[in-house]
């Protein structure tokens, strides 16, 4: 088999239909959307037509989303943007321990403004207590965010639950949905939710496009300054051929969600059912039910996961060992040791992240060559069968 | 500067963190939706807006009624009278 590509976490395909949409935006259909003759004004009509499709995948109205270059810029808008909005309403905010970088670290950055934040702990599957939020609510308390479902694990959270109880406290609620869009139905009425980060890069869209759904009259300090476009809320001239290029990928993830859910989810299930069977210590990270369709992670016990994705890719096989933008750090991972996988076993992490372009034989390949690519490890391993107490408190399902 | 108090506002426009000149064109949209008579409150945090938008009413024959200043933002009155 050429290639089996199982990291649509990090990147997705851009099919042909995305890419001749968009190619028009970079020739001649060059205007820019703010100027006030024919030749721009068609363009922000395009511009509003995508607005519109971006809104209907996730049930919103288009006046309710601000187009940006990036999910982590849509997650750097919403925390800081509603923090620093707010700042004379409170100065707390409360994440989970399991947000993603652009989360963390963008609450890490209030911190030193003052901000008060309080991390919240997960149970062992990466699932946030509705009590627990309930109980960090202060006075002060002025956002909530919390993922939709974790890039890493795949655990997608109770949302319209935890989101209720923000509601009845008055305090904004957001949530993560990178990992989520495009992967599985998102309604934001369904959710509750005041904002919703999503990025193209997930389902199909270019990479450099992403967007931020806000409710009404919410206010939002921008991050770049500038003139108004997004309706003053983020400077810069559009992204036209990105923007075009979401809004087709939004129109096929809209058309297509339900039958990709189903066709990735019963790839997933022969995968890790897959593994249980040839291959033994390993533990499956995540909710076993409540976790994203195409979502498959996997610790396995002495050996190290960057050496297992290298050794896949010389067979043709392409994962991850977590998030794509921490892989190279050659850190834990702050997700697996908040859901209590001890360290020598979080090295051991992958993950495969199935699309609906995937198809059973490439599931039968990669259960032909996984247990052979560790098991060639685990016979390098100094560690691999003796007894090394750490790895006796992590349960192998 | 004309400042004022307990100024009633029929309609209210929210534009605090919103980059300049939002000010000078969303009040003209909602005024349009609006009955000659009735007054709208704009709340803005842009120091600009309180030359910018007395400005914009006499240009725009609209009736600026005043301002108001809070621990928030500035709140500014034009009663529509086109």
């Amino acid at each position: 088999m050429d290639k089996v590509y199982l990291d649509h976490a990090s990147a997705t395909p851009v099919r042909k239909r995305v890419i001749d949409a968009m190619l028009p935006y970079f020739g001649e259909q060059f205007g820019n959307p703010s100027v006030v003759y024919d030749m721009g004004s068609k363009i922000k009509l395009v511009v509003e037509e995508q607005r519109a499709k971006v809104a209907d995948l996730i049930g919103a109205k288009a006046e309710n989303i601000i187009f940006t270059s990036s999910g982590a810029e849509a997650n750097n808008l919403a925390i800081k943007g509603v923090a620093l909005g707010r700042q004379k309403k409170g100065n707390h905010i409360i994440i989970s321990a399991i947000e993603h970088h652009s989360v963390l670290n963008s609450a890490r950055f209030l911190e030193r403004l003052d901000f008060e934040v309080t991390f919240l702990q997960v149970d062992q599957y990466g699932i946030v207590d509705p009590e627990r939020l309930r109980s960090a609510i202060t006075p002060e308390t002025v956002l909530v965010s919390i993922m939709h479902a974790n890039n890493e694990i795949g655990t997608i959270e109770p949302i319209a639950e935890l989101a209720s109880i923000c509601r009845e406290k008055g305090v904004f609620f957001h949530t993560d949905a990178v990992a989520s869009v495009g992967n599985v139905k998102v309604d934001v009425k369904e959710l509750n939710v005041d904002l919703l980060s999503l990025s193209g890069a997930s389902f199909g869209a270019p990479k450099g496009i992403g967007a931020l759904y806000f409710a009404k009259n919410m206010r939002l300090m921008p991050l770049i300054h500038g003139g108004i476009q997004e309706n003053g809320r983020r400077a810069g001239t559009e992204n036209v051929p990105g923007i075009v290029g979401l809004g087709a990928a939004a129109e096929f993830a809209r058309e297509e969600i339900l039958e990709k859910t189903e066709s990735v989810r019963k790839l997933r299930d022969l995968l890790i059912a897959g593994v249980r069977e040839r291959i033994d210590k390993f533990k499956l990270t995540g909710h076993p039910v409540q976790r994203l369709p195409g979502h498959a992670s996997f610790c396995f016990e002495a050996i190290e996961g960057e050496s297992l994705v290298f050794l896949l890719a010389q067979a043709g096989i392409y994962a991850n060992t977590g998030s794509a933008c921490a892989s190279k750090a050659l850190k834990t991972s702050p997700v697996l040791t908040a859901i209590g996988v001890p360290p020598a076993l979080a090295q051991g992490s992958v993950v495969f992240t199935i699309d609906k372009s995937n198809y059973l034989e490439e599931i039968e390949y990669v259960l032909e060559k996984l247990p052979v690519a560790v098991d060639r490890l685990r016979m390098l391993s100094p560690i691999w069968g003796k007894e090394v107490p750490v790895y006796q408190e992590a349960a192998c399902t | 500067m004309k400042f004022v108090k307990d100024i009633h506002a029929d309609e209210t426009l929210d534009l605090v963190c919103r980059m300049c000149p939002m000010h000078l064109l969303e009040p003209g949209d909602k005024l349009k939706c609006m009955k000659k008579g009735q007054v709208l409150q704009v709340l803005t945090d842009y120091d600009g807006a309180l030359e910018d938008i007395p400005a914009w009413c006499r240009k725009c024959g609209e009736e600026f009624i005043g301002i108001e200043e809070d621990e928030e933002c500035y709140k500014i009155y034009i009663k529509k009278t086109k």
